[in-house]
This record gives structure tokens, sequence and C-alpha cells, in this order.
């Protein structure tokens, strides 16, 4: 029962990696229509950025993790109007060719300034040591970085729900054309909106980089379960990608402790679901059906 | 098979008789002088993923270097006038690399290549260099069927293999009394090769393997904490976590493993597969006290420090034991086609086969005429305390020499050469 109890735990901290990925995707393809295939990237270069304060600016992980989800919110935008704001017109498959053009540059840029071998980051000090949860302990910085994620998610549901902000977004979101037909500025949001889901792949991989490996390549592997996993929650569903990014960490922890053979299942397991689902429910689990244009 | 019949036939006219035989296309095998009037290497690694640090393109920086010692070596007399380095980068890919070998032996003139990381690659090598009759010399992977049943007349196993991996460490490990193990490898060719070699060598030692798990290859999340909370639980409670993983994997579990504080809860860690690099990323202090086999170890003596001296001036780093290698089979190659007087396979495969050796790389080195293993001194490792480590990457003291004799398996009887 204990390590039951044990690995559901990881399991959530598992998925709050995934939440806070598909959160993101999901904000930004609810008001975009854009399939942001830059976001593994830029999980990696929040890991990376911590890395390089550290080492080249001498900030830590504190800093790191204020710092680096703005820098990079604030490379989201520039690329927004720069760069996906030309092709928004244009048929959805031009912008996330665009977005897989930018994850090469990207990767590859910092493949050659750092190399592929991954780069040492510590967990701050502060959170290096053992929680004691009652039935069990735990490492003090996992169980940190459920308690962000579960409050970042949380704050996005407010915004989202109690705030006036979050109306127009939601909107804007659900019925783009109606909401500007009632005379709602629906462009205004757009680029905030991309830089905050933009901010939010940032700040996963700051929380990533103490306990995964930094390299160049850390968010290609990724950003393919997490966009089965935002595609199991429904296409642009916030609440979905975030229930089925924890949904999804946990039946992983689960599944991968049964045993020797379980392994190749519990990687393959996503796209089983994502297949179950999409037979069953092509909108995703809370996702609604595009109304007809 | 029919094919091959039919070749037969054909050869067996004396017309045909000189464009069938054992050498290259250029039928240069025969009297002597070199194909194409040079000597071509062919680097076939990884250059831009997992691997492309502890090989990559500083295996062709070693290459140069091997070239460089046998033009001053040899001078006028050389046989071997003029050279080329051709580097492909093969993805890890078997298909890639299948592709890519074969264009280097047919298009690019390659008389022998070299390195070629990645179990599943190097085995899809290992037919290309058998069908064209061209050499190969396999350094930076693991698998021990590249001298099993995967062997060949051409195939030449250079630096390492699971079974010297698993028999350094498992072996040594277990007589330490560390005898109940928790193995996790990844679950592709190279982890189930290192997981059943490192059970067979804990087993023989006297120990016991309490529990295995297969974790998923690649594993997308990066992610074992899974297995690291698993270790303490099982009963009886495991002496050492056996990992298998290798390059960002390893470094992900090492993080992990420190995370979940395994060390102060009695379970040590051995490392299946490690390359200074991936020392040098994880940190010393991530790793300190962490056992493992290595093939070759720069700072080991003044001849190894000088040769990485050299390497580092051209790459900026110290060289992993899978450049040393490169370095050695480059050199040992050439030294081959000196003696014969000939760059033809058949020729230069004779002046290998049994042949004892010792250079940089090589210490009590003999290639083995029955499968084609290079068999030399292998070093029980193990990593400094951050407090002993005085010079940036002389991260490793060396706590035993095993013996060339003991390093490696006997043949194996499924090799056939011929």
């Amino acid at each position: 029962m204990v390590n039951f109890l044990q690995h559901t735990f990881n399991g959530l901290v598992g998925g709050a990696f995934l939440a806070l990925l598909a959160l993101g995707l999901a904000v930004i393809f609810g008001m975009l229509r854009v399939v942001n295939f830059a976001h593994g990237a830029i999980y990696m270069l929040g890991a990376f950025g911590a890395y390089v304060l550290l080492t080249e600016v001498g900030l830590d992980f504190w800093w790191a993790l204020l710092l680096m989800p703005l820098l990079l919110a604030l490379f989201g935008i520039a690329v927004e109007r720069l760069l996906v704001a030309r092709l928004a017109r244009l048929d959805p498959l031009y912008n996330f060719l665009l977005t897989f053009g930018l994850t090469l540059i990207l990767q590859d840029a910092v493949k050659s300034r750092y190399g592929v071998q991954s780069s040492p980051y510590d967990a701050p000090a502060l959170l290096s040591g053992t929680v004691d949860l009652g039935a069990f302990d735990f490492p003090a910085y996992r169980v940190f970085v459920l308690v962000v994620a579960l409050a970042v998610c949380g704050a996005v549901w407010w915004l989202l729900t109690r705030t006036r902000i979050g109306m127009v977004v939601r909107a804007a979101t659900e019925r783009p054309e109606l909401s500007t037909a009632l005379g709602i500025d629906v462009g205004r949001w757009v680029t905030p909106v991309f830089g905050f889901g933009i901010g939010l792949a940032g700040l996963a991989g700051v929380l990533a980089a103490p306990i995964r490996a930094v390299n160049p390549l850390m968010g290609a592997d990724l950003i393919i379960v997490v966009f089965a996993v935002v595609v199991i929650g429904g296409l642009g569903s916030i609440f979905g990608s975030v229930a089925a990014g924890f949904a999804i960490g946990l039946v992983q922890a689960w599944v991968q402790a049964l045993g020797e053979h379980w392994a190749l299942l519990s990687q393959v397991l996503v796209f089983l679901v994502m297949a179950g689902v999409l037979l069953w429910r092509p909108a995703g689990l809370f996702g609604r059906e595009e109304a007809p244009a | 098979m029919r094919t091959k019949a039919l070749s037969a036939v054909l050869c067996s006219t004396a017309l045909l008789a000189s464009a069938c035989g054992g050498g290259g296309p250029q039928g240069a095998s025969g009297a002597g002088g070199l194909s194409d009037g040079k000597v071509v290497f062919g680097v076939l690694n990884d250059q831009s993923g997992a691997y492309s640090q502890l090989s990559g393109k500083n295996s062709v920086s070693a290459v140069e270097l091997a070239i460089e010692d046998y033009k001053t070596k040899y001078g006028d007399k050389a046989v071997v006038k003029e050279f080329g380095v051709e580097s492909v980068d093969h993805q890890n890919k078997p298909d890639v690399a299948n592709a890519k070998a074969a264009e280097l032996y047919d298009r690019k003139a390659v008389d022998v290549i070299l390195d070629v990381p990645t179990s599943s690659a190097a085995l899809k090598v290992a037919d290309v260099a058998k069908e064209k009759k061209k050499l190969y010399f396999n350094i930076s992977a693991a698998t021990t069927d590249l001298t099993g049943k995967a062997c060949n007349k051409y195939t030449f196993h250079y630096a390492y293999d699971t079974y010297m991996l698993a028999n350094g460490t498992g072996r040594n490990t277990t007589e330490q009394g560390k005898k109940n193990w928790y193995i996790v490898y990844p679950d592709y060719a190279f982890g189930q090769d290192m997981e059943k070699s490192f059970s067979a060598a804990v087993t023989d030692a006297g120990g016991t393997i309490v529990s295995r798990d297969a974790a998923p290859f690649p594993n997308t999340s990066g992610d074992f904490s899974t297995y690291l909370l698993k270790a303490p639980t099982l009963t009886p409670k495991p002496d050492v976590l056996g990992t298998m993983q290798a390059g960002a994997e390893l470094v992900a579990l090492v993080k992990q493993y420190n995370e979940f504080k395994l060390r102060d809860k009695g379970v040590g860690l051995a490392v299946g597969l490690m390359f200074l690099t991936d020392i040098h990323s994880l940190t010393p202090a991530a790793l300190a006290g962490t056992t493992y086999t290595d093939a070759w170890y720069w700072n080991y003596d003044l001849v190894n420090r000088e040769f990485a001296d050299r390497f580092k001036k051209v790459t900026g780093a110290r060289p992993t034991f899978a450049h040393a290698a490169n370095y050695s089979a480059a050199l040992q190659y050439l030294e081959a086609v000196q003696s014969a007087g000939t760059d033809g396979s058949d020729a230069v495969v004779a002046q290998l086969e049994g042949k004892t050796v010792s250079d940089v790389f090589l210490r009590n080195g003999k290639i083995r005429a029955e499968d084609h293993r290079v068999v030399h001194d292998a070093y029980l490792a193990q990593v400094k305390q951050p407090s002993e480590v005085t010079e940036d990457w002389d991260y490793v003291k060396i706590l035993l020499t095993i013996p060339a004799e003991k390093a490696f398996r006997a043949p194996s009887p499924d090799c056939k050469l011929s």
C-alpha cells in the first residue's frame, strides 16, 4: 500500500511536467489555432537557460525560475509578432511548419554551442533533502515541482474563470468569429497568450533542469508525448490538457512499477490511450467539436 | 543462395577470375600496391546525437593523429603516401548505417571503416564489410555478437564489449561483498545484452539478482524515479543498483539516484558503461565512489598522458577510451598495410590475425585469429571524491588492472570466420 502511494505520488510529479507543457500548448492552440511544435525546444531552452545563467552569469536556480519564463515569454512575443502573425491567415499547416523549423534551428544552435553531452545542474540546496509525507519520505525537490505545477494550473484556472481577461480569452478560444462580431478585440490578446504559453514551457524546463538530463534534445522526445496528452484532453481544452497530463503521468508510473516487461507498454500506453480516445470521442475527452465554419 | 552459386560458376571461369577476387572493386588485392593509390579511412559514427561526444567528430581527429604518427615513423619508406578520411553521421540508425557503409566502400573508395557506436548499427555494418570484403574495425559498439554469431573475416572488434564490462564491474563488485543486485537496463539490444552479461557475472561470483527492470528506450520523459523508489523496498534489500543506461539516460538516472538518496539508504551504484565525457557532464561529485570498468584511461601513465595532451591540443577535450581506440585501430591498420605492402583486404587480414601488439591504447594487446576479438588490459575504475580532483578531466582512479586474458571472454563457438 505504501509502495502504491509512493508510485502514485511520483506519477503526479511526472504528470506535473506533462500538464505544464500541455497547458501551454492548449492555450496557444485555443487562441491562435497554431500547433506549436517548438514547445519542446522552448522547454529545452528553459533548462539550458538555467544552466547558462548559473555558469555564465552566476544566478542560481531561484533567479532562473523567475527570469527564464519571463525571458522566454518575451522571446515568444517576438516570434509571434515577427513570424507567426504573418502566417496566421494561411492554412494552419504553415505555422506548424514554421514552428517545426524553429525547433530545428533552436536545437542545433544550442548543440553547436554546448554539444549534445548533458550539462550538470543541481537542485538548490534548500530543496536537496527529503520531506516526510507521513507514510513515506520523498525528495523535497519533487514535492516542490508538484506544488508549483498545481499552483500554476490553479492560477490559470482562476484567471480564466474568474477574471474579465479570462472571459475574453475563453470566448475567443471557443468562438473566435462570434467574439469578434460582438465587438471583443480578440487580436489584442493573441500575442500575450502566445507569450504566456511559451513562458509556461520555459517554466517546465527550469523545473526539469535539476532532475533530468539537460541537453539540446531533451525536449525533442518529450514533445511527442505532450502532443498525445493534448489530443487526449481535447485540442484547445485547457482543463482537459491539465487533467490528461496528470492522468498520463499517473498511469505511466503505475504501469512501470508493475515489473520487468511492462516498460514497453508504459511507453506506448499514451499513444494507445490517444488512439482509443480518438475513436471514442474524436474531439478528445474534454474537447468540443469545432463549430462548422 | 542462387546468386552465390551463380557467381561461383562465373568466377571459376578463368577469364573472369580477376574480377571476383577478395580485394576491392579495382582488383587491388593481388600482387601489391594500393587501391586508388591511397588509403581512405571511413569514420562512421554518431555526430549529432547521444554518442557524438564520446566518439563523434573527435574520433576523426584521433584517426588523423594516427596518420601523422605513421608518416613520422616511416618517412620515405612509407608504403602509404596518400591518405583520406571520410566521416559520416549514421544517426545511430541501423538502416542509415547500412546504406552509408555501402556508400563509403563503393563510392568513396574507403578501405577500412572505423568506430560505429550503437550495437544494432554496428551489426549491420559487419554484414556490409563481409559482403564487400572490406575491413571494419568496430570501436564504440558493445555487443559480443560482433565476435559471436555475427563475426566475419573482415570485422575486428577493437575496444570493449559487454562481457568485458560485466565481468569487470559485476564480478569485482560482487566479490567485494555487494552480493545482492537490482539491475535496471534500457530495453533494446545493448541493454538486454548487458543485463544478461551482468547477471551471469554476478551469479558466477556468488551474488544474487534480487530484481531486474527493463526501462523504456528511448525514455521520452527522462525519468527513472519508479525504479529508484522501488529499489529500497525490495526484499532482500539490494546492496547495489546496477544501471545499464548510457549517455544522457545515465546522466538522468544518476541525478535521480542522488535525489532519492539511495546511497544513504544503503544501495550503492554500479554503472555498466560509462565514458569520461559522462563523468564530465555529471560532475565527479554526482558520481563519487561509483565503480565501472574502463578500457583505457588518459591519465593512467605518461604514455597515455602524452597522447591525451596532443589530443587536447586539437580538440580541446581529453580523449575517451573510444578516441584512443580509434587512434590505435587506424595506426595498426596502417602498420599492417606497411607490412603487407598492399591494402588488399585479405593480405591485411593475414597480417593482423594473431598479432601481438602494444601501443598507447593496447596494453598486452593481441588480435585473436579465432574470432577477431582484440584483447588487451582493462581497468576497474572508481570516480574520485570531489576533494581528490585536482585537474580538469582527471576524475578517476584505477583500482586494479584486469589482465588481457581475463578481461575478455574465450572465443565463442558461435563464431565461424570463413
